[in-house]
């Protein structure tokens, strides 16, 4: 319990809910990463700008942010670089195919009170904790 | 001009809000699913900081605002249905989440972090987006048409 950050966490929280209200009220849009991401791939004519200009602001964010906290960034967990990249793959290919990730489904799907939302939500939270449940209880923490 | 500018500053704004909720370190997403050893629950509080804010706001609109400010109607989600490929789909993803720490937000900004894991998962990430896109525009042109065009503009985020 050493790190628990609720102050901080709720701050980060109440940001990402304004930020994701913004891009409803002004564009009319979810704030899913995944989707706004795939919707990129998809390179369909005026619906590009939007979503190249908010990726470009969550990469200059961390550009930025990392200058003063890079203590905000560290990765304290032992992962090799195959698991990362298997970790990026599935994330890459689950997320487009379950149609949402974390903010899209997390947030801005539950704040709709979607039903296919939660039940999106429930499942990566379960397979989430049950891998995280065999990385440290079955291989010790290191993959 | 202005929406570009509107959407780079919404992307920040959800950027900073992740370094700050502690989103961008891998073991606090780890430590939030690691109920056998030392529990985080932090990432609770990031969620439930963004629905406080983002229902209301939610509910406001649709009720009573006729278009958003910078774009013709609201693009919003609209299938109900619970199927089997949004359930594996995020079986899939919650696999990834766990094994890296990242999921898609907070990979890419941390790529802007100069976050040599990032890179490389974020990178992995694109890949998967990507092949998954291709793979689904392949099958349309096959098929003469849109097989599924709400699965196909992401219909839940």
């Amino acid at each position: 319990m050493e790190s628990f950050t609720p102050i901080a966490s709720t701050i980060g929280g109440l940001m990402i809910g304004t930020a994701a209200a913004g891009l409803l009220l002004f564009h009319g849009r979810i704030a899913g990463i995944s989707g706004i991401a795939g919707g990129i791939f998809r390179r369909e004519a005026g619906d590009m700008s939007w979503r190249i200009m908010f990726l470009i602001g969550l990469f200059a964010a961390g550009a930025a942010w990392s200058f003063f906290y890079p203590q905000d960034y560290v990765v304290e967990i032992s992962r090799s670089t195959p698991a990362l990249i298997v970790a990026g793959l599935t994330v890459g290919i689950g997320t487009q195919l379950g149609s949402g990730c974390t903010s899209g489904h997390g947030v801005c799907g539950i704040g709709r009170l979607s039903k296919r939302s939660t039940v999106a939500t429930i499942s990566f939270m379960i397979t989430a904790a049950l891998t995280v449940f065999v990385v440290n209880e079955v291989l010790g923490g290191s993959i | 001009m202005k929406v570009k500018i509107g959407a780079f500053l919404g992307g920040a704004l959800f950027g900073v809000g992740l370094a700050i909720a502690g989103m961008t370190q891998p073991a606090k997403i780890v430590g939030f699913f690691d109920f056998f050893g030392s529990w985080d629950p932090s990432l609770a509080f990031v969620m439930v900081g963004a629905i406080i804010v983002y229902t209301p706001v939610y509910r406001w609109a649709i009720r009573t605002w006729q278009r958003p400010i910078w774009a013709p109607a609201f693009s919003l989600p609209t299938r109900k249905d619970i199927d089997g490929r949004l359930i594996l789909g995020s079986a899939i993803f919650g696999v990834g989440w766990g094994l890296g720490g990242y999921c898609p937000g907070p990979a890419l900004t941390s790529v802007g972090a100069r976050s040599e894991e990032a890179f490389t998962f974020g990178l992995a990430m694109l890949i998967g987006v990507g092949a998954y896109q291709l793979f689904t525009r392949m099958r349309e042109n096959r098929s003469g048409g849109t097989v599924d065009p709400q699965a196909a503009a992401m219909i839940d985020g």
